[in-house]
């Protein structure tokens, strides 16, 4: 091992390998809220729908749109002076919080309302003749029955959220992509480069494996 | 049970509004089945979903189990819901629970307590004879399985009324029948009132006890099933009629026949009730010189009587055979010439 990647301390990889667990793990859980309430919105707003409204699903549909298009490496440098107001730094893991949920919760938002649009028309309709409340219809229908399609989604976006904070480690987020970028590109050793890129691409394996594992003994269909 | 007063549904387009229901009037009676019968189109579906206020209507006032569904709102309504219970031509189950699970979720919306669902659930079970099949998803189970499914959950909080909206419209004949033989079962061990919307005469002659028969959003015709088919007065109960008493090869084999008898008369009698048992044709060949050459034939039975048809072919001389005409208009037998020979 220590042939083959000669420049590499392992502490700090251990290190860099947890930051970046950290911070995709706040990240995906904060996506994963943040996505289901903006996708629901979207949904119960849109036309024929329970809370149908048009100016409010514009404005949602709108807000999602914008900060899904955004590039996430310009997203972060727009978002500074919002990390500043509420964490009082740039610099560090939680710092890469405000733009990974931001960047990632309007791209997930959308996966959760194609999921919702998927579910039968008709199911909701039963609730609905049971006498069912808006909420018992959220809590007991539309999540339970879209929620393979949200694991799925939450999965793929679990993936691009360690990507992110890649990019977010190269502008001081800490992490496995500021290791690769400051140790490794910077300093010319090519096999910590090596060895960021390996253990991402694990932790992207271990996603995808648990993300289908629960997918599929979630889908009764 | 339902009242409903003069209702009237419009919706909005861009062609101007769209007539669903117009001026709908019906009184359906505690303890009823009664049936909607049109083809697609007809305001049916938007009619049912005016009984438990899916649909509000624009006009008009519907009145269900003594609270008025087309006026109330909020919890009210959701209080109304749960004695108005329906069933659907998909089922509508949910997926992601088990049959038990499905039955109990109406218990759920409800507020009964763990306990006293548990033993509803296993109650509703064996009564839409489910046995051993609760812990099964949706997914495993067969239409006719599924809709069983449906009516446990329609039946879960004993409902006053149950809507069926086309519930067999997706089943294959034999388990139409199931599921309608399980629904007089439950009108008569419930007492339940069931209001039924379908396409297929089959189903109206088979359990309703009246029927009302829908076109443009209109109530054409309405009365006690058995008359209804005794007498058809609009084209298009004639036409739902001769869903159940003229099979598609009728024609076909009446075209053959006249071919065959080129002299004499092929006519078509309707037996109603009491007219069904009498022996008709023994006393038509006794009475009059006449060959008589059964057609085709059969009976249905419908909740308030059978019903039968027959197509016979009358040789004999001119007189004799206008003769024997007289004598089975007396029957209270209906008579109809198909064809001169």
């Amino acid at each position: 091992m220590a042939d083959l990647f000669p420049n590499v301390v392992w502490e700090n990889m251990w290190e860099a390998t947890l930051e970046t667990l950290y911070m995709s793990g706040i990240s995906v859980v904060a996506t994963f809220v943040l996505g289901a309430i903006l996708g629901l919105l979207l949904f119960l707003t849109s036309k024929g729908n329970i809370w149908e409204n048009k100016p409010i699903n514009i404005i949602i549909s709108a807000f999602v749109n914008i900060f899904r298009s955004i590039p996430f490496i310009i997203l972060i440098v727009l978002l500074i002076p919002f990390t500043k107001l509420i964490l009082n730094t740039m610099i560090g893991e939680n710092a890469a919080l405000p733009a990974l949920i931001i960047g990632a919760a309007p791209f997930y938002a959308r996966m959760v309302e194609i999921g919702l649009r998927e579910i039968d028309k008709g199911v909701i309709e039963a609730a609905r003749s049971m006498g069912a409340k808006t909420s018992t219809i959220i809590w007991k229908v539309l999540l339970p029955e879209s929620m393979p399609a949200l694991v799925s989604g939450i999965t793929v976006t679990a993936i691009a959220l360690v990507s992110y904070t890649a990019m977010a480690g190269v502008i001081g987020a800490g992490g496995l992509g500021n290791l690769a970028f400051l140790e490794g590109f910077q300093r010319s050793q090519n096999d910590v480069t090596l060895m960021a890129t390996i253990i991402i691409l694990v932790i992207v394996f271990v996603i995808q494996f648990i993300g289908d594992f629960i997918t599929s003994k979630l889908d009764k269909r | 049970m339902i009242s409903i007063n003069n209702v009237r549904k419009v919706y909005p387009s861009r062609q101007g509004e769209v007539k669903a229901v117009d001026r709908v009037s019906l009184e359906i009676k505690d303890g009823e089945i009664f049936g909607v019968i049109g083809y697609s189109g007809a305001g049916k579906s938007t009619l049912i979903r005016m009984l438990n206020g899916l649909e509000i209507p624009t006009e008009g006032s519907i009145t269900v189990a003594g609270r008025e569904v087309s006026r109330i709102k909020g919890s009210e309504l959701r209080k109304a819901r749960q004695e108005i219970s329906m069933i659907f031509q998909h089922f509508n189950l949910l997926w992601s629970r088990t049959v038990a699970e499905n039955i109990a979720f109406p218990l759920e919306i409800a507020g009964v307590s763990k306990a006293e669902r548990d033993s509803r659930v296993k109650e509703l079970i064996s009564l839409v004879g489910l046995d051993g099949r609760d812990d099964a998803y949706p997914s495993q189970l067969s239409g006719g399985q599924k809709q069983r499914v449906g009516i446990a959950r329609a039946l879960a909080n004993n409902p006053k009324v149950l809507l069926c909206d086309e519930a067999t419209s997706a089943l294959d004949p034999q388990t139409t029948d199931a599921i309608l033989d399980l629904l007089v079962d439950i009108n008569h061990r419930l007492g339940l009132t069931i209001v039924l919307i379908t396409h297929e005469m089959h189903v109206i002659r088979k359990i309703c006890h009246r029927v009302a028969v829908m076109e443009g959003g209109s109530i054409v015709e309405t009365g006690p099933v058995l008359q209804v088919f005794k007498n058809p007065e609009k084209p298009v109960t004639k036409r739902f009629v001769q869903q159940v008493t003229e099979p598609e090869e009728t024609k076909e084999t009446m075209g053959h026949l006249v071919a065959n008898y080129p002299r004499g008369q092929v006519i078509q009698l309707t037996f109603v009730g009491e007219g069904a048992e009498q022996p008709l044709i023994t006393n038509l060949i006794r009475k009059f010189p006449l060959t008589v050459n059964i057609l085709q034939g059969k009976i249905s039975q419908t909740q308030n009587g059978s019903y039968g048809t027959l197509f016979i072919h009358l040789d004999g001389e001119e007189p004799d055979v206008a003769q024997a005409l007289a004598f089975i208009r007396e029957q209270e037998v209906g008579v109809e010439v198909i064809s001169h020979g």
